[in-house]
């Protein structure tokens, strides 16, 4: 059971893969789970290891915090297949956590930079 | 902080659909690994490869179901509901366990619900009106001095003061006024009383009460002169009555032969103001003088028969309303002295006060005579429950013993010792849980019957005993009390054990800790001495009761009482003191009547005259009781003339005063010397008859307002300077000299053979009557049911703290007994050693009894120190004992004596008749 005794590192990733599912649905509109997870091989290059099952632990959370929304649909092979689509506080949410990444990327980069020398 | 919150709310939104998203999650899972199957296939691997590959990509399925299966939900949310589904099976499985342990709690639980069903319903409870906050009921601060005039009990106010209060106070937005009543409303035949108020025009507007169907009186309808009376019927009496018609709206209503229109009905659970009583028909104040006739109180400076509430305006305070209400005082009581006061009496009202107190639970004359009674029940029902906790405890303790393995083997494999008294506790809750609903359902049958109980005499106690949020969370906090105490500790105990030693069990030996064996001794102790506590109570009240019922009351109860009315005869008032003598009579002259005698009070009725007296030309200290009798009177109640005579023919109106008083009367204020011939007269106002009552004769002592007189605030005066206040002093005038009589009287009837009841003589006697005076209204009642109604609390305290007394006992005796089972059971190897050397049967009795005796013993001694302390509490209610009364102590260790005694004598036998090496081979 993760609650309560998750440490910072897992918190951590989770929070940034929440974010990229958030983004990919935000960038190609509604996707199943599948689409997102190749969509995500895709534009990481597949430098991104990690496992496809993780995103729908991540879509589960994201759904709690209402930022996406599900419903049924069919796919391109007209399987039925359940797409998420991002909300107005999901797109808020992705507004607010890109600005702060962008602020931590620029701290992190001078500092490094600064070290450097 | 709020995501937190909305999460957790998500979650629970998700927990409810819980299946469907596992489901959902399996298909779309399943359906993502075959499309990566495929995509694997295509790239040119077999199926067998792109399986595992797949698999391998996507990772643990199986893992991220459940950690999403996780997520949908709280923590503990499930581990609770699993726990009880877990406490739920183990209980089905002991089903004789469960319903014993379900029972005694519902009991002990419904017992004491019930009896702070009624603390809340007379003293907690909000009235049922609108913002019953801002109520404040207005008081009169006497500073010790009495009124004078005529009063009725509840009476605070005279109207002249209602009407100067309302002119001159500014505290409150609206003043309420009303008075009690009863009517006849019979149409014929026997008088029906019916409950009946008095009200201000602004009654029902103030308490923003509306009307069920028609309307409620307003001010329009109490304009003085009163043009066409109008009266509002109570929700309970129109159903009772005209089965809930709506056409009753319009019809007339007689009350005593007066007839008034029904305007409306008030809505369901709306009593009035006052708490213990209800009302049947409200009529505006200006219709008073309409029903009293010439004893109106309507502008009689000196009738207190109102009581008057306010509601404060929006920003004004208790307190506040305090300061005005006493500032306007002065001016208040300057301006309503009544012009027939002699000096001190008017120097002693216009110093008088008026207090604001809050009323938001309404007034009450229960609340305050019930008051103690009901909080020594509380804690009678409290010791019950927690003894029965006792017992439940022992038998968890147990039982947790039995599953001493399996506790041994989840602790072994890692639980950790919270989660265990977590899942143990969850048996225990749901004991409690059920055990507190089954009693909530037995509280209210429970309660009902105590008022039921508690209104079979004349006392007619009304009181709404519908569970509001306060029940609710008075059993909802007994199950969790209950719980921890029966449940916590055998939970704590049975995990404190080393799960290796556990687990090493011997199939049958028991290897309890010593804190299991020393937890079970404690508990018995215990539960000896709350017993002892409860026995010694119902020991003290029944030996109070038993002394009321001796009381000596001075005269023979026996009697019959007829309230006569001549209101709608044509006899006229001149003609009444004839007519009740003739009727009288007659009623003498019935077979099976032996005397019969007019009465204007009737004793332990509750009605009161009194009054002080002037003798030697100087205003007496005290007051003096009166009454006014017929000749027969002393006959009838068989009270013996010990000096004197009694009145006869003699006492014609126009001859001198005379007046029979009794033993106490001419002892405080007649020493030393012949009380025969003696003179006094009666502290009157000026202008008013002065006459000399010649004191003929001199009567045994008897009780006029109480059976406990002493408690009468007029002899806790005297108290201190006489040895034993026990009755009041009475003057009794002679009826025949009354002058101005009014049109009814009650006469009291003795039978011919002392235990013959004359209730099938009721018609004859009514007959009688109205042969001589056709029409005229007949009421029956008897001194006796006076007196059952003065101790119905005696009697209800005794019949239910001897219920508990026994019942206590009884829970005593099969927990002493559980535990001497298993104690004997425990030194089995040593009796069996004992035997084997040689001890005898007997000698192994006298082991077994001699250490329960040690339990017993210690519990005795614990319950009479807390006997004694408790006592004290409850002294007011004590009659002929005092709270250490030696002969209840000895009784109660008697009998917990004997109990222990006949509670362990089948353990101790069995144990005697063991075969040492039976119980050598374990």
């Amino acid at each position: 059971m993760a609650k309560g005794r998750a440490s910072d590192r897992t918190d951590v990733l989770q929070g940034t893969l929440d974010l990229m599912v958030l983004k990919t649905l935000e960038t190609m509109g509604p996707l199943h789970g599948y689409g997102i997870a190749r969509r995500l091989e895709q534009v990481s290059d597949d430098l991104l290891k990690l496992n496809e099952g993780t995103v729908y632990a991540s879509l589960m959370r994201l759904l709690h915090r209402r930022w996406i929304s599900a419903s049924w649909g069919a796919s391109d092979n007209n399987r039925k297949a359940r797409f998420y689509a991002i909300t107005a506080s999901g797109r808020r949410q992705l507004t607010r956590e890109t600005e702060n990444w962008g602020r931590i990327a620029g701290v992190m980069a001078r500092l490094l930079r600064t070290a450097r020398s | 902080m709020w995501t937190r919150a909305s999460l957790i709310v998500s979650r629970l939104r998700f927990a409810l659909f819980r299946r469907r998203v596992d489901e959902d999650m399996r298909r779309e899972i399943d359906a993502h690994l075959e499309l990566l199957g495929d995509r694997y296939i295509r790239s040119g691997m077999t199926r067998e490869e792109a399986y595992i590959a797949a698999r391998r990509q996507f990772g643990n399925a199986l893992s991220v179901r459940e950690e999403i299966h996780d997520m949908n939900s709280l923590p503990w949310l499930d581990t609770t509901w699993q726990d009880l589904r877990y406490g739920a099976r183990l209980l089905r499985k002991s089903p004789t366990f469960c319903v014993v342990a379900i029972m005694t709690l519902a009991l002990g639980t419904g017992v004491n619900a019930a009896i702070f069903q009624l603390v809340n319903a007379i003293r907690l409870r909000s009235l049922p009106v609108e913002k019953p906050q801002q109520l404040v009921s207005l008081r009169i601060d006497q500073h010790g001095k009495g009124r004078v005039g005529r009063g009725q009990a509840g009476g605070v106010f005279t109207e002249p003061l209602w009407q100067e209060i309302r002119s001159q106070q500014t505290a409150f937005s609206s003043l309420i006024a009303w008075g009690n009543e009863q009517w006849d409303v019979s149409t014929d035949g026997e008088a029906v009383l019916g409950r009946g108020l008095y009200v201000s025009g602004t009654f029902f507007d103030a308490l923003g009460v509306r009307a069920q169907i028609g309307r409620v009186l307003t001010d329009a309808d109490d304009r003085k002169g009163c043009g066409e009376p109008a009266a509002v019927l109570s929700y309970g009496f129109w159903q009772a009555r005209y089965g809930g018609s709506p056409d009753v709206v319009g019809h007339a209503i007689v009350l005593d032969r007066r007839p008034f229109e029904v305007i409306g009905v008030t809505p369901p659970g709306f009593f009035g103001v006052e708490v213990g009583r209800a009302f049947d028909v409200a009529i505006p104040l200006c219709a008073e003088p309409l029903m009293r006739g010439q004893f109106s109180g309507i502008g009689n400076r000196a009738f207190w028969w109102l009581d008057v509430m306010g509601r404060l305006k929006p920003d004004w305070t208790i307190e506040r309303a305090n300061t005005h209400v006493a500032a306007i005082s002065p001016a208040v009581f300057e301006s309503t002295v009544p012009p027939s006061y002699k000096v001190e009496w008017a120097k002693n009202y216009t110093a008088f006060t008026l207090t604001a107190n809050a009323a938001h639970a309404g007034v009450s004359g229960v609340r305050t005579a019930y008051s103690t009674q009901l909080w020594v029940l509380l804690g009678a029902t409290g010791l019950v429950l927690l003894l029965t906790c006792a017992n439940l405890a022992n038998l968890m303790l147990a039982r947790s013993t039995a599953r001493a393995r399996e506790i041994a083997v989840r602790l072994a494999i890692g639980a950790s010792r919270g989660r265990v008294v977590r899942q143990m506790l969850s048996e225990s809750a749901l004991i409690a849980g059920v055990g507190a609903l089954v009693g909530l359902l037995l509280a209210t049958w429970i309660s009902q019957t105590l008022v039921r109980f508690l209104n079979a005499g004349t006392a007619r106690i009304f009181v709404d005993l519908s569970p509001d949020w306060r029940v609710f969370a008075f059993v909802a906090g007994s199950a969790c009390v209950t719980c921890v105490l029966f449940g916590l500790s055998p939970a704590l105990t049975a995990t404190r054990r080393d799960p290796a030693d556990a687990v090493h069990l011997g199939s049958r030996s028991s290897t309890d800790g010593h804190e299991a064996v020393a937890i079970r001794r404690g508990l018995i102790v215990v539960q000896v001495a709350l017993s002892m506590v409860l026995v010694i109570g119902a020991a003290l009240f029944v030996r109070t009761l038993r002394n009321l019922g001796a009381v000596d009351l001075g005269f023979d109860p026996n009697v019959v009482v007829a309230s006569v009315d001549l209101r709608r005869t044509t006899v006229r008032p001149e003609a009444r003191t004839q007519a009740f003598a003739e009727i009288v009579a007659r009623l003498g002259e019935l077979p099976g009547v032996r005397h019969a005698a007019e009465t204007l009070i009737v004793p332990l009725s509750g009605a009161d005259w009194n009054g002080r007296i002037v003798s030697g030309g100087v205003v007496r200290d005290g007051d003096v009781h009166f009454n006014q009798v017929g000749g027969d009177y002393f006959r009838v109640m068989e009270t013996p003339l010990v000096a004197g005579r009694t009145f006869d023919n003699r006492d014609r109106p126009d001859a001198p005063a005379v007046v029979v008083v009794n033993e106490t009367l001419a002892r405080r204020y007649f020493p030393h010397v012949d009380p025969i011939g003696q003179t006094f007269q009666m502290d009157l106002p000026p202008g008013a008859a002065q006459p000399t009552y010649h004191i003929v004769g001199v009567v045994r002592d008897a009780k006029y307002l109480r059976v406990r007189e002493e408690r009468t605030a007029a002899i806790a005066r005297f108290s201190s300077t006489e040895s034993s206040a026990m009755f009041l002093p009475i003057a009794y005038l002679a009826i025949s000299q009354g002058t101005m009589r009014p049109p009814d009287v009650r006469i009291v009837v003795r039978a011919d053979a002392p235990q013959r009841s004359l209730t099938g003589a009721q018609g004859a006697i009514t007959r009688a009557i109205n042969d001589v005076a056709p029409g005229a209204a007949v009421s029956y009642s008897a001194v006796t049911s006076y007196i059952d109604a003065l101790l119905v609390t005696e009697r209800l305290i005794a019949w239910l703290s001897g219920f508990f007394g026994v019942l206590a006992m009884l829970i005593a005796a099969i927990g002493l007994y559980g535990v001497m089972s298993y104690l004997v059971t425990r030194r089995r190897i040593e009796i069996g050693v004992r035997m084997a050397l040689g001890a005898g049967p007997g000698m192994v009795i006298r082991m077994v009894l001699a250490e329960s005796a040690a339990l017993v013993g210690a519990g005795i001694i614990a319950g009479v120190v807390l006997a004694l302390v408790a006592a004290r509490y409850a002294v007011s209610l004590l009659y002929g004992v005092t709270p250490a009364d030696a002969i209840s102590f000895a009784f109660a260790v008697a009998a917990l004596g004997f109990v222990g005694l006949v509670a362990s004598w089948i353990p101790a036998r069995r144990a005697s008749r063991l075969a040492p090496t039976v119980a050598l081979r374990e």
